[in-house]
């Protein structure tokens, strides 16, 4: 008799349940945009936030809000993004992909001031006099970028320096943000010479702690035929809206500061 | 029904008996969700509301429909069946009519309906509160309390446990021991020291 019980009390609060969800489901059915889906399951997920939005999800709501354009999402590829556009019915803009650039080529070449042994992060060590490093701009080495990027496209490697993968950057920014000595910076694919130096001193004391350093000697100055290199506060600055990368610059360089991505 | 009761109630579920560090439920997010302080506060948020909610349906369950029917024994089967109902209901509800909450729990809502410190919870306010087959005065207001105090130790845990493996991650830790090894190692650490809230029983 008491099995004949048990069955049919749990019986009926399977059935009990079952039904009431069923009901509530009914009741309190959310009406989602199929569109919404169909787009989060195309984003990166990376949850970058590049887009301005907290995360993919934010982003797909916002692009059928009308809020941002597809062109926003600085990670996914052209191809995805095309197909985007066309859950979207929308046309879809050109935009030059860019990548992270480091403009330091100090590493361990330059010496430390101190012996340095607190907490292995920049922007703690950057705390203490600045970093351990004897030149003020240079890049102090603890990967705090490499942790910031969300797509493992930044190694820190052998010479102390941060390594970052051109395919693997999808220039969401925050590297960018995240270095204290502000050495990374966003510049277009199309364009591969840069500087890899970001210090103001006189070059005199450049060369007393960095053998790469900028010293402000303007030899590329006065190579470029576009008009594109200035020494400006004693370190070379490329205007690339001019900059045609014909690489005469790099050439005179005394100090193979100026350089071509690899 | 007594003020000191519910005290003794407060100071023995969020300490003595911390339903993570001492009676060792809902291990699995403890050391899964706590790596970062406001995911281990969004799950804590979630397990102490689904655990005061269901300490109130299972006592409902249990005492009007397992035993006049002498079927406790089929309690912990039927509280499952109950639980997870429930929070399927509240997340549903909670998705409607409150989409910034939603947001708040994600996914840590769901994620709950199977964890068993909600389950312990249940059973534990049954074992405790029913004498004989007979719910002792006031059983049932205790045996909401007693779920309510149960979260609020177990986002204790996980606020204490959070803090620390946010600054392990600044910290020099051994590769091999790198992550979920310290978390397992800190966990017993802090399981000792609660202990010390008991006392040792030879």
């Amino acid at each position: 008799m008491e099995i004949i019980f048990a069955v049919i009390i749990l019986g009926v609060l399977g059935l009990v349940f079952g039904i009431g969800l069923a009901v509530a489901s009914k009741k309190f059915n959310v009406q989602v945009d199929p569109k919404l889906e169909q787009v989060q399951h195309l984003l990166p997920g990376g949850n970058c936030g590049a887009c301005g939005n907290p995360g993919c999800f934010g982003f797909a709501e916002s692009l059928l809000k009308g809020g941002n354009t597809v062109d926003d999402c600085r990670v996914c590829s052209e191809e995805i993004k095309e197909k985007i556009a066309g859950i979207m019915g929308v046309a879809l803009g050109k935009q030059v992909r860019k990548v992270a650039t480091l403009h330091c080529a100090g590493g361990v070449k330059v010496k430390d001031k101190y012996v340095y042994s607190g907490v292995e992060d920049c922007v703690a060590a950057n705390m203490v006099l600045g970093g351990q490093k004897s030149c003020v701009f240079a890049c102090l080495g603890f990967g705090t970028c490499a942790r910031a990027c969300p797509f493992g496209a930044i190694t820190i490697s052998a010479e102390g320096l941060p390594v970052i993968n051109k395919d693997k950057c999808r220039a969401c920014n925050k590297c960018v943000l995240a270095c204290p000595k502000k050495l990374i910076s966003l510049v277009s694919v199309t364009h591969p010479v840069f500087v890899a130096c970001s210090s103001h001193d006189m070059g005199k004391d450049v060369r007393a702690v960095c053998s790469v350093g900028c010293i402000a000697c303007r030899m590329c100055e006065k190579a470029c035929k576009f008009d594109a290199i200035h020494v400006i506060d004693n370190l070379a600055v490329i205007d690339y809206h001019k900059c045609t990368s014909c690489g005469e610059c790099v050439k005179v360089c005394p100090t193979k500061t100026i350089r071509i991505r690899e | 029904m007594n003020l000191q009761e519910f005290l003794s109630i407060f100071i023995s579920s969020v300490f003595i008996y911390n339903v993570i560090l001492s009676r060792f439920l809902g291990l699995c997010p403890f050391v899964a969700i706590s790596k970062e302080t406001k995911p281990a506060l969004a799950m804590s948020a979630a397990v102490t509301f689904v655990i005061t909610a269901s300490s109130a349906v299972t006592w409902l369950i249990y005492r009007f429909l397992l035993l006049p029917f002498n079927l406790a024994y089929l309690r912990t089967l039927s509280f499952v069946l109950v639980i997870a109902a429930l929070v399927q209901l509240i997340e549903m509800v909670i998705r409607k009519t409150s989409p910034v909450l939603y947001r708040a729990f994600g996914i840590y809502l769901t994620l709950i309906t199977t964890n068993c410190a909600v389950l312990g919870a249940a059973v534990l306010n049954i074992d405790m509160f029913f004498v004989k087959g007979r719910p002792v005065a006031g059983s049932f207001y205790y045996s909401i309390f007693q779920g309510f105090c149960m979260g609020l130790g177990y986002t204790l845990a996980m606020l204490i446990m959070s803090g620390i493996r946010e600054r392990l991650e600044l910290s020099r830790v051994p590769k091999a021991l790198h992550n979920f090894p310290i978390a397992f190692i800190i966990a017993s650490v802090l399981s000792l020291s609660f202990m010390g809230f008991n006392g040792f029983k030879f």
